[in-house]
């Protein structure tokens, strides 16, 4: 049977994520390059020994934000088609909460836009991490999210191209 | 006017609920949301310089209007990926 599934380019879902899949879904015939990032949960943060995450979403929001911050970065890099999936709910050691899949013609640019769209993600998108951690719980709380901060775009940007 | 008032994450441990819904004057902008929920549970106050709010599901400001039936969201820091 063909697979008529069209893969959504921004995404949040309580599924495992499959980077494989994510980076063919943006790759065209005109591609050379695409490249994923995939982020991990870790076992360990600031000194804790990390047991499991679960994560929180905004999710209309999130979808939202996931195709400003592939506008944003298709804006920077023309050639660039961008995929965002972040997942949500109780994640083990080891599982992938988040990735991002960028395709282009030529390699840099798709190096620069899926590093760009990371640092996009942990400033602006919905999404909160509750940390379960041997002897207690944590919420994560990092930035402040404001899309319109021009100065935290730019470091985005800055960061993507060093 | 009714608007629906959603929290996530921490604020929404610290309220005991994921929504609320809060009665508002008429000329309420989203801060006016903020202080009815504030009111009900002073805990959250603590977090008014770090969170960021939504109407609609779009980012928003705390000077946004707001209209009867509109859904306002706040949100603390964030941390995904």
């Amino acid at each position: 049977m063909v697979d008529t599934v069209i893969e959504k380019r921004y995404e949040v879902t309580d599924r495992p994520l499959d980077a494989a899949r994510l980076a063919a879904s943006v790759a065209t015939a005109a591609c050379g390059a695409v490249t994923t990032f995939v982020g991990l949960v870790r076992d360990h943060n600031a000194g804790r020994r990390v047991l499991w995450l679960e994560y929180e979403a905004y999710a209309p929001l999130a979808r939202a934000t996931f195709e400003r911050i592939g506008a944003e970065a298709e804006a920077y890099w023309p050639s660039v088609r961008l995929a965002i999936h972040h997942r949500t709910g109780t994640l083990k050691i080891g599982e992938a909460s988040v990735v991002i899949a960028a395709a282009s013609p030529h390699r840099a640019d798709a190096f620069c836009a899926c590093r760009y769209a990371i640092e996009r993600v942990k400033q602006i998108a919905p999404v909160w991490k509750h940390e379960h951690f041997e002897g207690g719980d944590v919420w994560i709380e990092g930035a402040t999210a404001n899309p319109d901060d021009e100065p935290a775009r730019q470091l985005a940007f800055e960061r993507a191209c060093s | 006017m009714l608007v629906t008032v959603r929290l996530f994450a921490r604020l929404r441990e610290l309220a005991g609920a994921s929504e609320l819904t809060c009665e508002l004057p008429d000329g309420a902008v989203a801060r006016t949301a903020w202080e009815s929920i504030v009111r009900g549970c002073p805990a959250l106050g603590e977090y008014e310089p770090a969170i960021s709010c939504a109407v609609n599901e779009e980012y928003a400001r705390f000077t946004t209007p707001l209209k009867n039936g509109d859904e306002v969201a706040f949100l603390p820091p964030v941390s995904g990926g």
